[in-house]
């Protein structure tokens, strides 16, 4: 049961500042979330994406600018800010020492349930994520997924109406990953906001209907995942020729063929060619295949093809200019 | 089980949705006692879980009496039963002052960790953690004096006063305890790291409990020491305890000023610790 009165975003930002000591952390955000939706705070370690959300959690206060949560000022109203969210950080918002129907129990009091309403909680919570069987543990001992799944079952002892979720992912297996990700999708289908921070560019992909992109203390980029790759082009063609010292001709010939720039890749025997928005994605083969011909007939010898959609990852490249968590090291570097 | 990891969902999927979520409208936020209280449970249920975190403050406590009653009594002369009502009284104040400073270093681990975030996400009244900590402090610091009364009691002590001086020279000793557990709540909030407030904190225990008249009378020490030993206020504790438990009369005075220095560290140092608490970050 999600109250949504007011019809106002769930988050508003405007020129946030926040430094600490000579580090400028953010350098005037700005930021709009819509209620109801999830969105994806995507950045580089240090860009801000942790700040941003202590500010809105009313942990740290700015320096500079507004943030208002669900129509209130994290400054001004953080009490009425603090009854709306739910916060699981970085570091597992978790008390070690406790077990896990402890942690939630203790929460449920903190959030003013009767000892018997908050009793009963705890369990329905462990059971659903799967941990009435280490409930009585202590946390100290618990899987990285299992802290996870406490730690977001922790924020959900009262029903957010907007919930912060710093990078929930980070450093969990495959399958926990998923798990997590599935409960996001669950907790935004019943109607929170999810503000949710990530390196992770698949993350952001796979859950986030907006994304921004964080970088230096600013918004560089913002859109859907969508509008985020069409900014960048609608896939690259990867060519790693047999000989190195054919590259500068197989540039010359691919650069003719396609009618777009070819960069050179740090691995001698790779290029690269970003093909542009417009070309419409039944077409790339035929592109492709007049690119390949013409290398052939250079006599060019080629050892791979490869074709790509636009990642994410190279949107996060192109705006930031610095590789994302998930991407290889020998992928373009469109800001050349 | 085994083919639910297939899955991705952790659970069954029909009743989930619903269960995700607490059910009815949402609960009032609990008044300032009541967060206070569940911040003390904490404390006490890590005491539970990790009973260990009571060895400083049995310990130490046991070791000062049984050390302090077999290395000064024969020095101090008379009977064991004549320096048992000086040294027992002495060694309860100087056992309470000094496990004060383990308690802010268990602050100070405690802010390290990631829950104190999601605490501090609470609309609850903030100074609550803290208070919650105090109150099992102050437990704690019951149960050290207790230590220390019962086995000067078991090794031959008899509190003229009996229980009800006893008592007071306890409740004494924790409200000067409590007091002091505001300064390293401040320190802690400050430092941040448990062994350098512990350090810290030795510097002023250290000189507070043995610059007093807890083990040797002023008198015989040189006076700018004395001006010293005279204004301490662990001094005043002792000789008020000391008159409490032995019902020796002239515990007045010394109640009052221990009462005053009390006081005094607790309004200077409480309100600072609060204001700390809620600015961090």
């Amino acid at each position: 049961m999600v109250v949504t009165a007011g019809d106002g975003p769930a988050i508003e930002v405007h020129g946030l500042v926040k430094r600490y000591g000579k580090l400028q952390a953010l350098a005037g955000l700005d930021l709009v979330v819509r209620r109801g939706e999830v969105f994806g705070f995507l950045g580089p370690n240090g860009a801000g994406k942790t700040t941003t959300l202590r500010i809105l959690a009313t942990l740290v206060r700015p320096d500079g600018g507004t943030a208002r949560i669900l129509g209130h000022d994290v400054v001004a109203e953080a009490d009425a800010v603090r009854t709306k969210i739910a916060l699981t950080g970085q570091l597992a918002s978790l008390d070690e020492g406790l077990t896990g129907q402890e942690n939630l129990l203790l929460l449920g009091r903190l959030r003013g349930l009767s000892r018997r309403a908050a009793r009963r909680r705890a369990e329905v919570l462990a059971e659903l994520f799967e941990l009435s069987d280490a409930a009585r543990r202590p946390v100290r001992g618990y899987s990285g997924g299992m802290r996870r799944r406490l730690d977001i079952a922790a924020s959900l002892v009262v029903t957010p109406e907007l919930l912060f979720l710093d990078e929930p992912t980070t450093g969990l297996d495959p399958h926990s990953r998923a798990q997590v990700w599935e409960l996001v999708r669950e907790i935004a289908a019943a109607g929170t906001t999810v503000l949710l921070t990530t390196q992770y560019l698949e993350e952001a992909d796979q859950l986030a209907e907006h994304v921004a992109v964080i970088d230096g203390g600013l918004i560089v980029a913002e859109g859907t995942s969508a509008q985020l790759k069409a900014k960048v082009g609608s896939g690259g063609l990867h060519v790693r020729v047999l000989d190195r010292r054919q590259r500068p001709e197989a540039q010359a010939v691919l650069g003719a063929a396609l009618g777009t720039v070819v960069h050179l890749l740090p691995d001698p025997h790779a290029l690269s060619v970003r093909l542009s928005p417009e070309v419409e994605p039944t077409e790339l083969g035929a592109l492709v295949g007049r690119a390949m011909t013409e290398l052939s007939r250079a006599q060019v010898a080629v050892a791979t093809v490869t074709l790509g959609h636009a990642s994410l990852d190279e949107a996060f490249l192109a705006l930031t200019g610095r590789p994302g968590a998930g991407s290889s090291t020998d992928e373009e570097d469109a800001h050349q | 089980m085994t083919t639910a990891s297939v899955a991705a969902s952790p659970v069954q999927e029909d009743w989930r949705p619903d269960a995700l979520f607490a059910p009815g409208a949402p609960p009032r936020r609990p008044g300032a006692l009541a967060a206070s209280v569940a911040f003390g449970w904490r404390a006490m249920l890590k005491i539970k879980h990790e009973p260990k975190q009571l060895v400083d403050v049995t310990a130490v406590p046991a070791l000062l009496t049984i050390l302090f009653t077999y290395l000064f009594g024969g020095a101090l002369g008379g009977s064991p039963r004549h320096y048992l009502t000086l040294l027992v009284p002495g060694t309860m104040v100087m056992g309470v002052t000094i496990v004060t400073m383990y308690g802010g270093a268990r602050l100070a681990d405690d802010l390290s960790t990631g829950v104190f975030d999601r605490f501090r996400s609470l609309p609850v009244w903030r100074g609550a953690f803290v208070v919650g900590g105090l109150v099992s402090d102050a437990g704690r610091y019951l149960l050290a004096a207790g230590i220390v009364a019962t086995l000067g009691v078991a090794i031959g002590y008899r509190p003229g006063g009996g229980a009800a001086g006893a008592l007071s020279a306890m409740a004494l000793v924790v409200a000067f305890g409590v007091s002091l557990s505001w300064v390293w709540t401040a320190v802690a909030l400050v430092i941040l790291d448990s062994a350098t407030v512990m350090s810290l904190a030795s510097v002023v225990v250290f000189p507070l409990t043995f610059a007093s008249n807890v083990f040797v009378p002023a008198r015989t020490m040189p006076g700018w020491l004395q001006a010293f030993v005279d204004a301490n206020p662990v001094s005043h504790l002792a000789s008020a305890s000391r008159a409490l438990m032995n019902n020796t009369g002239g515990a007045g005075g010394p109640v009052i000023w221990s009462l005053v220095a009390t006081g005094a560290i607790t309004v200077v140092f409480a309100p600072l610790a609060l204001r700390l608490y809620s600015k961090r970050g």
